[in-house]
């Protein structure tokens, strides 16, 4: 088999630093389905990206069939036979099949939009590759399986002999997964080179005949899917590369601040993320969730947060339901919220520090003159404490954060958080893209937390690091479902815990035990 | 009476006229996503455009030429700085409409030394009317549908063009495209900024027309602020039809008939103010029942789930 791409030794930075991949190497022959896995973060996108043109690199070749490619745009790779079917559609919802199949390759004289053409062209190859889809109906009357196969015909229409996959079955239902799978066989007879990007081994193993196994930004290795087995693979993606070790005494747990019970949610498009989720946490205790990303975790967090309504079950913090109530409601329940993105949700960007931290508390009778004047002589004095304590590098406490770094960012959130004076700190994705200093800074804040001042904490993370070293119990999430329990973090292998995380084992709910 | 109807049915279409090229300028825009607010500057720019330069010139074909000028003119100001240099649309499209209120009494009177209106100042020309062969002998029906300004003929031609250019062409499939999903126009290299230029420099082209109607036929001479909030009945028109060209001029002709409505309410003791209410009032209920429709429909919806 003929080799189509190789990409060598490709570096990519990001502007903030960021080293995205590190020498990493990925060859793909033709008439392959080429499996590329790797945790979040992992660099699998980065790469993607780089192949499709939408990042440049630093370091490293791309070759299409051993020549330089010189890829410049995601036109310019479209030009030169690559495909990219994104995890959200690029279609436009009231146009047709036909339409969309062939937007901005319009067939027709002059003018003229030849609709019968159009759809005479997409029905061809929806024929020649066995991809059925009727021409005529519009996107927005499609499901999820079909809206997929529209945005393949689209690689198709335009000759791509290189097709990206990111992550496709993660909005497909088990039939369709199986349905696209044939379809996938039946490209890889016609030729085409098919990088397929997952999480989920056993659809690798189904499917793929090589796999490249990344993992925080370089190549771990490539091998032939006989040479594989599910947890050989997740070894590989798992494996720990740094140990932040983190001293903390043994937890306490007294009594329970929050309680989970039977709670589910289900989201817009009406799909259960979260699915009967019941668990506890008491005072001086860390409970970590752990779990390939979009398997409900964040979910939960926002559900105990406010920021998404619960569709079934209750939360109660502190004995009190957090039904109904606002965010502003429950965070007056004793409720800390560190948030997944911390641009969007976390700070406010354009405002200085002193605002930022202030959003939360600017309404306590504490900073009153005469019971209706802000006294700001006494923020001042509160926030310089706040930045000096965390020690957030900043001109002063009027820089705007957008002009800080994200370590500094995240170091202004968490003073937030941490001195809201909470008895349910929610950590979710605390440390995620910063720097060593700070992620330590944090870790180390969150157990001292627990221990000094007996604050429940939850923390969410995709890093297993941080999971496996900050918590005291440690929860695994898969498909909205908690599947597993460990009552001492401590004592669990980053192996086993992968193989829960990936569904390779399951405990029982005898094995799990009582999760408060 | 038959009469009496067949000339207030005659007006209806009169006085529709500039609201249905204003009505179809707006759906070109809104179609490729975006609020053309600025048409009232357009029609204002044109009318004024057109008058002078035909009047100096005595061509009509150069005064009309102007007239379209002008308009694409502001529709270039207009999307030069807010597609590339990243203005808030709006507020240029704000900020242009008032300037040129003031704007074209300004240059009104730099060349005619009038400020109210330049009939008598400049002998413009103006686009005549037309006699329908045939049609005009029917009766009742030629009465209303015959005699009319050419560029009334013109706006309904434009409707089936512009209905034309949207759902049969390439282009429109473009501007349909970008106005529904961007990303997934740019992602198969449609330029949106591209298409923007090109949708609002097409509706800048119908709106002229609107505007040079009213002071090339409907009038024919130029009035200061002439155009009296036409462009944005216009674009309640297109919005209460989501930017259908056909559903947008029959909203066009609804506002018209309560125009016209007006202008005969005057002769009696009716408040005429109270009828020149009706075309926004009744913008903002079929916009409220519109609202209401889509909610229920959405309710019903959800509980078939």
């Amino acid at each position: 088999m003929a080799e189509v791409l190789r990409m060598q030794d490709i570096v990519k930075i990001y502007s903030n630093g960021f080293m995205a991949n590190k020498d990493v190497n990925l060859v793909v022959n033709e008439g392959e389905i080429h499996a590329l896995v790797g945790e979040n973060g992992a660099g699998k996108t980065t790469l993607m990206k780089i192949l499709f043109g939408m990042e440049d690199f630093q370091g490293g070749r791309v070759l299409l069939d051993g020549a330089d490619a010189n890829i410049s745009s995601p036109l310019d790779a479209i030009a030169k036979g690559i495909g990219m079917v994104h995890q959200h559609f690029m279609q436009v919802p009231s146009l047709t099949v036909a339409e969309n199949v062939t937007l901005g390759i319009e067939p027709g004289r002059g003018m003229a939009f030849d609709k019968k053409e159009a759809i005479a062209i997409t029905q061809e190859i929806s024929d020649k590759y066995q991809l059925k889809v009727n021409a005529n109906e519009k996107i927005a009357d499609l499901g999820v399986g079909l809206r997929q196969k529209v945005e393949i015909l689209k690689a198709l229409v335009r000759k791509c002999r290189i097709l990206i996959l990111d992550e496709p079955t993660a909005v497909l239902t088990p039939q369709e997964t199986q349905e696209l799978f044939v379809q996938l066989k039946a490209l890889k007879k016609g030729g085409i080179a098919i990088i397929f990007i997952s999480h989920k081994l056993e659809e690798v193993m189904e499917l793929c005949d090589r796999v490249t196994v990344l993992r925080a930004g370089r190549t771990v290795g490539t091998d032939v899917i006989e040479n594989l087995n599910p947890a050989k693979i997740s070894r590989m993606m798992v494996g720990r590369d740094v140990i932040l070790e983190i001293e903390k005494e043994l937890a306490k747990p007294t009594d329970l601040v929050l309680e989970i019970d039977a709670l589910q949610y289900k989201n817009a498009e009406n799909v259960m993320m979260v699915d009967g989720v019941s668990f506890g946490i008491r005072r001086g205790e860390i409970v970590g969730i752990a779990g390939v990303e979009g398997n409900g975790q964040n979910q939960v967090a926002e559900l105990i947060s406010g920021m998404l309504q619960i569709s079934s079950g209750d939360i109660r913090i502190c004995g009190k339901s957090v039904r109904g109530k606002n965010v502003r409601e429950i965070r007056k329940m004793g409720m800390a919220y560190i948030s997944e993105d911390r641009m969007v949700y976390g700070c406010a960007a354009n405002l200085p520090i002193r605002e930022n931290i202030m959003a939360d508390r600017i309404h306590s009778k504490e900073y009153r003159k005469f019971g209706f004047l802000i006294d700001t002589k006494k923020i001042n004095q509160d926030i310089d404490k706040l930045i000096e304590d965390f020690e957030v590098s900043c001109d002063d406490r009027t820089q705007p954060v957008r002009m800080l770094s994200g370590g500094n960012i995240q170091k202004v959130i968490v003073a937030r958080e941490f001195s809201s004076g909470a008895h349910l700190i929610l950590a979710n994705q605390p440390t995620r893209g910063i720097d060593v200093g700070t992620t330590e800074m944090i870790r180390k804040t969150l157990v001292k937390k627990s221990r000094e001042e007996g604050v429940a904490v939850l923390l969410v993370s995709s890093d297993l690091n941080e999971v496996l070293e900050v918590s005291d119990r440690l929860l695994v999430m898969k498909d909205g479902k908690i599947v597993a329990h460990f009552k001492d973090a401590s004592t669990v292998s980053e192996e086993l815990l992968g193989e829960y995380m990936l569904g390779v084992k399951t405990m029982t709910p005898e094995e799990m035990g009582e999760l408060v | 009476m038959l009469d009496t109807v067949a000339k207030f049915l005659f007006a209806v279409i009169r006085v529709s006229t500039p609201l249905i090229f204003g009505a179809v300028a707006a759906c070109v825009t809104r179609k490729a996503g975006l609020l053309n607010l600025a048409i009232e500057s357009m029609m204002l720019a044109s009318a004024l455009t057109g008058v002078l330069v035909s009047g100096a010139t005595q061509s009509l074909m150069l005064g009309m030429l102007a007239g379209f000028c002008a308009a694409i003119a502001i529709t270039l100001i207009i999307s030069y700085s807010s597609f590339v240099l990243k203005c808030d649309l709006y507020l240029v499209s704000i900020a242009m409409n008032t300037a040129l209120v003031g704007g074209t009494v300004f240059v009104m009177y730099l060349c005619t030394k009038q400020k109210a209106n330049t009939a008598g100042a400049i002998a413009s020309l103006y686009v005549g009317n037309l006699d329908i062969p045939l049609i005009k002998d029917i009766p009742f029906l030629g009465q209303i549908i015959s005699g009319h300004n050419v560029l009334t003929y013109l706006s309904f031609v434009m409707v089936a063009l512009v209905w034309y250019l949207l759902y049969k062409t390439k282009i429109g499939l473009r501007i349909r495209s970008v106005g529904e999903n961007p990303q997934a126009a740019e992602s198969v290299g449609i330029s949106p900024t591209k298409i923007y230029f090109l949708s609002f420099g097409m509706s800048g082209f119908i709106a002229a027309l609107g505007g040079m109607y009213m002071s090339m036929g409907y009038l024919t001479w130029f009035a200061r602020d002439m155009i009296a909030g036409r462009g944005m009945i216009s674009m309640s028109a297109m919005n209460i039809a989501s930017g259908e060209p056909i559903q947008a001029t029959l909203a066009a002709m609804v506002f018209g008939a309560a125009d016209a409505l007006s202008n005969y309410m005057q002769l009696g003791s009716f408040p005429s103010e109270l009828i020149s209410m009706f075309p926004y009032i009744c913008t903002i209920v079929i916009l409220v029942l519109m609202a209401v429709a889509r909610t229920l429909k959405a309710t019903v919806e959800r509980n078939k789930v």
